[in-house]
């Protein structure tokens, strides 16, 4: 059964021995690879089109009098199909030995190295010594602008970078330029990918290290590198990514394929943000007490005296909050607020003016919104204020004089002035700030990079991130440290883990019931209630 | 007339009026009976035409042979989207040389025949694709076109039977490739010439994704006298599977190389010996390529006994291809022209597919070498294993064309590879 409820017409082929249904014109290569059997290919890619050319992915189709290219085939009723035959073994053999005639086989100084294609099909089945005799063609390398970097001899001419650009960022800046073997990737003159807004997707999609990133060259092996599944916290759009960590620091941001949401692909805009995750100058310790009084603490110590102050508290509560942190993190700070008859929290956050789409892909856009967690934060109850830049907004809140609680804006705009007439000011962060000088409490939390927990796109979609490197210091997530405090005050255990606090949104907002945080998965749900989205996101 | 040279085994149908100016004006091409073809299919109507041309049994001239009537009937029901006729002019293959000299002198009877089989196709346009390097024959061909829309032949409601039919002239830049038929249809769009992956094939998605069907100059020039005479006529030449004449473009070492119209049938040796005037300067016959560059090679005992239609030269090993037989002697240094032969296609290959873009190279870099002198008996067994490796497995077949005369020439010529390899002796050399 299709997903619309439809029953899809279905064929039974056999792969390798195993009988198979699949839908009707759906390919052999598909067929194969839905059964875990990998067909190597390179110029095959599923989010563009196949031009069968790079003939690696023939395959012995019986009764046909040639091997077919399985990327393009359609499966057919009863057709029996040899991935491993020795004919298709054979002429793979043959192919991969074609593509090491002029390679120049400097895996130690390659960044694909452990990650390529090339390595991988030739140590799996190629020739164990080439056969050729004959000096090497060489091309160079070559600046395609942006952040990408040709090593043209690495290049397995699959096309798949020529391609991307005519098809999903439909600006073809890349070409095949001359013919047979003296063929070559390359720009149009000095117009490089310097202009294009997606061009960082070509390097992931090479499947060789023909195209590599400037910003990653020679950071990292790809061995070295843990890999996290994500969420790209750069705009509302939400595009699933990986964290490529190594030594607790983020190395890169990869793509990880979601059709409801980025396919395979994400913006150079957010690729290249994510130094800020490896910063250093971070708050370790709750620090308590304000001017010459402040104490670094631990958090039992700092928390009891917190409750103690709250509990003290006489005036009304006003919350800053920020559309990066997660729905846990705001759906804790929202009960909390509740809990203390504080009024709805305020956030701002950054918009651009306009929207980028990837063309072959439009629902992937970069949104205006150049935050996360804009809907969650909305959904929640809270309300944006400020500029468009993510300024001003916070004339009340800075000279507010009851109880002021702030999670996660860093405060830049704001001085030492801000929250100095509170009552008792409370600043969650993960930097020092100068506007944290007056606060009574600093307490040190996460960044998402550090914790598990949601984010909720500009469509309403709930997605899963995970944590990727390690917290500094004694550094804790929000909705841990409220919930702390929230159970105290409720006289009861607290939560430990993420999934109780997402337990808690629906509680909060309708919208959120139904979900449940283990059912997410990798690829996210949609809230249950239709949106009503103000504005563009 | 005969042009440059003529004899009188030749049946001359489509080649009359080669070397007489005057058969390239309307008025000549009239004289000789020029667009009565093209009024018999007015008449017919188009199922008409395509019944017709099956029954002379046609067979497409431009490489694999294809009956012309058939690959017409493949095209569908008038739908949405138009349909189109495409000549191929790209004429490359080394050892060609008929197509130029049929649109050089009765570029009429080429039209003529673009007029029918658009007809037939149910067409509205015709694009002529030429080989970028026709000067001549394009200025020929243009002129005869501007006759025959002044004339009323082609354009808008033609002899005012209410048809319409328009033939455009597009120039190649000069790529074998483009002559593929999907690398041309490509390369008219304006794309790089890129050979398709087939299915889908042309009739059902061609150029601009419209049902379209491509024809060889020389099958469409035939046309017009398969209406003017009827399809029956056709087949008093030639054999039952390969009706007609053909025009064999004889080159090398013949006293009088050049084309010759010839019934299809007609044997291999008596054209080399009889018709061309035999071998030049008394030497021996060592090899012939008998369809253009892409067909293996023959050695001697192989022509001996071969006719020349489709199935006589498959059956001597070979194939007709676009009957252009190159004509080898003894002085050949075959190592040398093999190794010509496959930088040709090393030079042309488009390059998408991987065995034929860098197979076509390693076999030259090969045969290089043993040209060189430096090659080694091992390199013969690599040679033939890579030629394996490029055929079937590509997305064209111009990577299987430049295994063949490899493999073909290392079975039947071993001998010569293996004393310049072993003691460097070489074939020409004094
Ligand atoms: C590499 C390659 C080059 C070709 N070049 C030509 C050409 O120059 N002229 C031509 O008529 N056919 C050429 N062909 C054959 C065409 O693909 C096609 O079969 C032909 O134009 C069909 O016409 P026909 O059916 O009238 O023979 C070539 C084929 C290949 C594979
Ligand atoms: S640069 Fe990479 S993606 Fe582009 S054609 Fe070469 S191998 Fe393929
Ligand atoms: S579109 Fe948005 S979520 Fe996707 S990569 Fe770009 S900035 Fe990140
Ligand atoms: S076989 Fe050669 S010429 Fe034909 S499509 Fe493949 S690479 Fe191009």
């Amino acid at each position: 059964m299709a997903e619309n409820g439809q029953t899809q017409e279905t064929v039974t082929v056999t792969i390798d021995g195993r009988e198979v249904e699949v839908p009707k014109g759906a390919t052999i290569l598909e067929a194969a690879e839905g059964i875990g059997t990998r067909v190597p290919h390179y110029c095959y890619h599923p989010g563009l089109s196949a031009p069968a050319q790079c003939r690696l992915c023939l395959v012995e189709v019986e009764g046909a009098p040639k091997l077919q290219p399985s990327c393009v085939t359609p499966v057919r009723d009863g057709q029996v199909v040899h991935t491993e035959s020795e004919k298709a073994l054979q002429m793979r053999q043959g192919v991969l030995e074609f593509y090491l005639l002029n390679h120049p086989l400097d895996c130690p100084i390659c960044d694909q190295s452990g990650e390529c294609k090339l390595q991988d099909y030739v140590f799996a089945e190629g020739r164990k010594h080439g056969r050729s005799r004959e000096p090497k063609r060489v091309f160079g390398r070559d600046d395609f602008g942006g952040d990408v970097l040709f090593y043209g001899d690495r290049c397995v001419m699959c096309t798949r970078c020529v391609r991307f650009m005519d098809e999903m960022e439909q600006e073809p800046l890349l070409t095949v330029v001359e013919r047979g073997s003296r063929s070559v990737i390359d720009t149009f003159f000095d117009r490089g990918l310097a202009d294009a807004s997606f061009a960082g997707n070509v390097v992931d999609i090479c499947p060789v290290g023909a195209l590599v990133s400037k910003d990653f060259l020679h950071k990292a092996r790809a061995w070295d590198l843990d890999h996290t599944p994500s969420i790209c916290p750069n705009c509302s759009q939400g595009c699933n990514i990986e964290l490529h960590t190594r030594d607790d620091l983020v190395q890169r941001l990869k793509p990880r394929e979601n059709q409801d949401v980025n396919a395979h692909w994400i913006c150079d805009y957010g690729r290249h943000r994510y130094e800020w995750m490896n910063r250093g100058d971070r708050i370790e310790a709750p620090l308590v007490g304000r001017g010459g009084g402040r104490r670094a603490t631990g958090w039992q110590d700092a928390l009891e005296v917190l409750l103690a102050g709250l509990e003290g508290a006489a005036g009304p509560v006003r919350v800053v909050a920020s559309a990066s942190a997660s729905n846990e993190d705001l759906g804790t700070l929202a009960a909390l607020t509740h809990a203390l008859n504080g009024e709805g929290a305020v956030f701002r956050s950054p918009r651009a003016a306009d929207e980028v789409a990837l063309p072959g892909f439009p629902k992937l856009k970069r949104r205006r919104d150049l935050v996360p967690n804009r809907t969650g934060a909305e959904l929640l109850g809270m309300e944006r204020v400020g500029e468009d830049d993510g300024s001003g907004g916070l004339t009340e809140a800075r000279d507010h004089e009851g109880v002021l609680i702030v999670l996660g804006d860093e405060l830049p705009d704001q001085d030492g002035e801000f929250g100095a007439r509170a009552e008792l000011y409370v600043h969650l962060g993960s930097y020092p700030s100068a506007a944290a000088q007056a606060a009574d409490f600093v307490l040190p939390i996460t960044t998402f990079a550090e914790q598990e927990g949601t984010f909720t796109n500009f469509e309403g979609r709930v997605q899963r991130f995970w944590p990727g490197v390690r917290a500094p210091g004694a550094a804790r997530p929000a909705w841990l440290v409220l919930g702390a405090l929230l159970a105290r005050l409720e006289g009861r255990a607290p939560e430990t883990r993420p999934a109780e606090a997402f337990g808690r949104l629906g509680s909060l907002a309708a919208e959120f019931q139904g979900l449940a945080y283990e059912t997410l998965g990798t690829r996210g749900a949609l809230v249950n209630e239709p949106l009503r989205i103000a504005g563009d996101r | 007339m005969g042009y440059p040279y003529s004899h009188e085994k030749e049946v001359r149908l489509i080649s009359r009026g080669f070397g007489d100016p005057a058969a390239r004006t309307l008025d000549g091409w009239k004289a000789m009976g020029g667009y009565e073809g093209l009024e018999k299919a007015l008449e017919v109507g188009p199922s008409g035409v395509i019944d017709e041309v099956k029954a002379s049994g046609l067979r497409g001239r431009g490489g694999a042979g294809f009956p012309a009537g058939v690959k017409w009937s493949f095209m569908p029901e008038k739908g949405e989207r138009p349909h189109y006729l495409l000549c191929n002019a790209d004429e490359s293959e080394p050892g060609t040389f008929k197509d130029r000299e049929l649109i050089r002198w009765l570029p009429h009877q080429l039209i003529e025949g673009c007029l029918i089989g658009s007809y037939a196709i149910g067409a509205e346009h015709c694009y002529i694709y030429l080989r970028g390097e026709f000067f001549e024959t394009t200025q020929v061909l243009a002129r005869a076109l501007e006759e025959a829309y002044a004339a009323g032949y082609v354009g808008e409601n033609i002899l005012g039977s209410g048809v319409t039919i328009d033939i455009t002239l597009h120039v190649g830049a000069g790529a074998y490739i483009c002559g593929e038929e999907t690398g041309l249809m490509n390369s008219l769009e304006g794309r790089r010439g890129l050979p398709r992956v087939k299915p889908p094939f042309p009739a059902a998605a061609g150029f601009f994704k419209s049902p379209t069907t491509i024809n060889n100059v020389e099958t469409l020039s035939v046309v017009p006298h398969l209406l003017t005479n009827g399809g029956e006529w056709y087949r008093q030449w030639g054999t039952e599977k390969s009706p007609g004449t053909k025009l064999f473009c004889v080159s090398g070492h013949v006293r009088k190389p050049g084309n010759y119209e010839l019934p299809l049938g007609f044997p291999m040796m008596e054209l080399i010996e009889d018709v061309c005037g035999g071998i030049r300067d008394g030497n021996e016959l060592k090899a012939v390529i008998p369809g253009g560059a892409s067909v293996p090679i023959m050695n001697v005992s192989d022509c001996l006994e071969c006719s020349l239609d489709y199935e006589g030269v498959a059956k001597a090993g070979s194939m007709l291809g676009c009957a252009s037989v190159i004509v080898m002697d003894e002085t050949t240094d075959i190592v040398k022209q093999v190794r010509r032969l496959v930088q040709f296609f090393s030079h042309e290959s488009c390059g998408q597919c991987t065995p034929c873009r860098e197979g076509t190279t390693w076999l030259t870099r090969i045969l290089s070498r043993i040209e060189d002198g430096r090659g080694t008996e091992q390199d013969l067994d690599t040679l033939l294993d890579l030629g394996e490796q490029m055929t079937g497995t590509t997305i064209c077949v111009l990577s299987d064309s430049a295994a063949a005369p490899v493999a073909s020439s290392i079975q039947k010529f071993r001998d010569e590879y293996l004393a310049l390899i072993r003691r460097g002796e070489r074939v020409g050399a004094a």
